[in-house]
């Protein structure tokens, strides 16, 4: 076969469509420009539950995502779970009374770490930890703790 | 007794015979790759026959499957009343399994039995010999391009389907059903991962797939019997091989990269 000058073209068409639909994934569809980079600090956290949190989870202040829980471990020494979070350089100025809560979005979702910002007037640093948390619900122990009171409740009316 | 028993050894060896000499192939192949870099316009010509004949069909087949991901995937997620999660539901099935593997059997069908058949003619009719008389080495000649070319165009088949296959579930959920646009975008994009999802899903995994495909299909071709009949089986064995080794790795590569 001989090349021509439309196999040439026809190629070059077909490479730049591919890295095209390649650059359309990864911007449109994975969301490559946020908290893709290695930029953004670190915040821990200690919780004595973390449920069904997962490295990846979002991490959302008043609804809006600020960053992404980036390692979990848990501290056998304190018996708790830890967790590091990466937030987003934007959103730098976090209080130090700030507190970490784990939500569930929705009735079936995924879970997050909700933080509810503090009044203080000194900001977390790099690295820094929340010291107020508040550990996941877990259904079971909920319904374990319903059906005690319920019972000491019938009991002694 | 004894004859069947015989029977199942011949086959077993045969089977070990073809996988050895398919192996040793590959890595005469692979020994040769060097000769890209002195003839580049064979395997330009080799992706333009491989790869870009190839378009037509795996735009058309990624728009219609992402339709019907939309479509299905909209029905069963109403239900539960989470049909915002439909633009994850399509992203992440097309992108981990439905793009790699609908375009690399595809690309068997297409391309591959195309490489066996011409590559088995030209045996039949005695040209790799005749190259091989005037001193051409017929792998570096007609091998070597036409692997590049498969291993260079599946990734990008793939990529194609993928990003079709997503637009086409948008237009089925978003513009026919009447899902979110923006719950759509940002679902997906909140459960899609760049390294997981795209590089392992799409990019690896095409990758893995076109050079076994291309293989598959080169070796057949080189090792057909020179005959039209012999041809014609072994366009079918590439088809049939090809088919049921990318779907095999699939669930290997799957278990490796998605825990």
């Amino acid at each position: 076969m001989k090349i021509t000058r439309t196999m040439e073209i026809g190629v070059g068409f077909f490479v730049s469509l591919g890295l095209a639909a390649l650059l359309m994934l990864a911007l449109k569809v994975a969301n490559l420009t946020s908290f893709g980079n290695a930029d953004g600090y670190l915040v821990l956290a200690r919780f004595d539950n973390i449920g069904g949190l997962q490295e990846r989870s979002a991490v959302k202040m008043g609804g809006v995502l600020v960053g992404r829980v980036t390692r979990i471990d848990y501290d056998s020494e304190a018996f708790r779970a830890v967790v590091e979070m990466r937030i987003d350089p934007r959103f730098r100025e976090i209080p130090v009374d700030t507190a970490a809560s784990i939500y569930t979005a929705g009735l079936l979702g995924e879970q997050y770490v909700n933080l509810d910002a503090g009044g203080d007037e000194e900001v977390l640093a790099d690295g820094g930890e929340l010291e107020i948390t508040q550990s996941a619900v877990i259904m079971e122990r909920m319904l374990q703790e319903f059906l005690y009171s319920k019972t000491v409740k019938d009991e002694n009316p | 007794m004894m004859d069947f028993l015989a029977t199942i050894g011949r086959r077993s060896l045969a089977t070990f015979e073809r996988l050895g000499r398919g192996t040793l192939f590959l890595l005469q192949v692979c020994a040769r790759l060097g000769f890209l870099f002195s003839r580049p316009s064979l395997t330009l010509v080799q992706v333009w026959a491989v790869g870009v004949q190839s378009l037509v069909i795996i735009g058309v087949s990624g728009a219609f499957v992402g339709m019907v991901l939309g479509l299905q995937g909209y029905n069963t997620l109403v239900t539960f009343g989470t049909e915002e999660s439909l633009g994850v539901v399509v992203a992440k099935s097309l992108c981990r399994e439905l793009g790699p593997v609908l375009t690399a059997l595809l690309f068997a069908g297409r391309a591959g039995s195309a490489l066996t058949a011409e590559i088995g003619l030209m045996k039949a009719t005695e040209q790799i010999p005749a190259l091989e008389m005037m001193g051409v080495d017929p792998l570096r000649r007609l091998i070597v391009p036409r692997y590049v070319a498969g291993i260079i165009s599946m990734p990008l088949l793939a990529t194609i389907f993928t990003a079709i296959g997503i637009l086409g579930g948008y237009f089925c959920g978003v513009g026919l059903l009447g899902v979110d646009e923006g719950a759509f975008w940002s679902q997906m994009q909140l459960h899609t991962a760049l390294g997981t999802d795209i590089g392992n899903g799409v990019v690896v995994k095409s990758i893995v797939f076109g050079a076994v495909v291309t293989w598959i299909a080169l070796f057949e071709g080189f090792d057909a019997v020179p005959t039209s009949e012999g041809v014609s089986q072994a366009t079918t064995r590439t088809v049939v091989n090809s088919s049921l080794a990318v779907l095999a790795l699939d669930f290997v590569l799957t278990g490796l990269m998605f825990d």
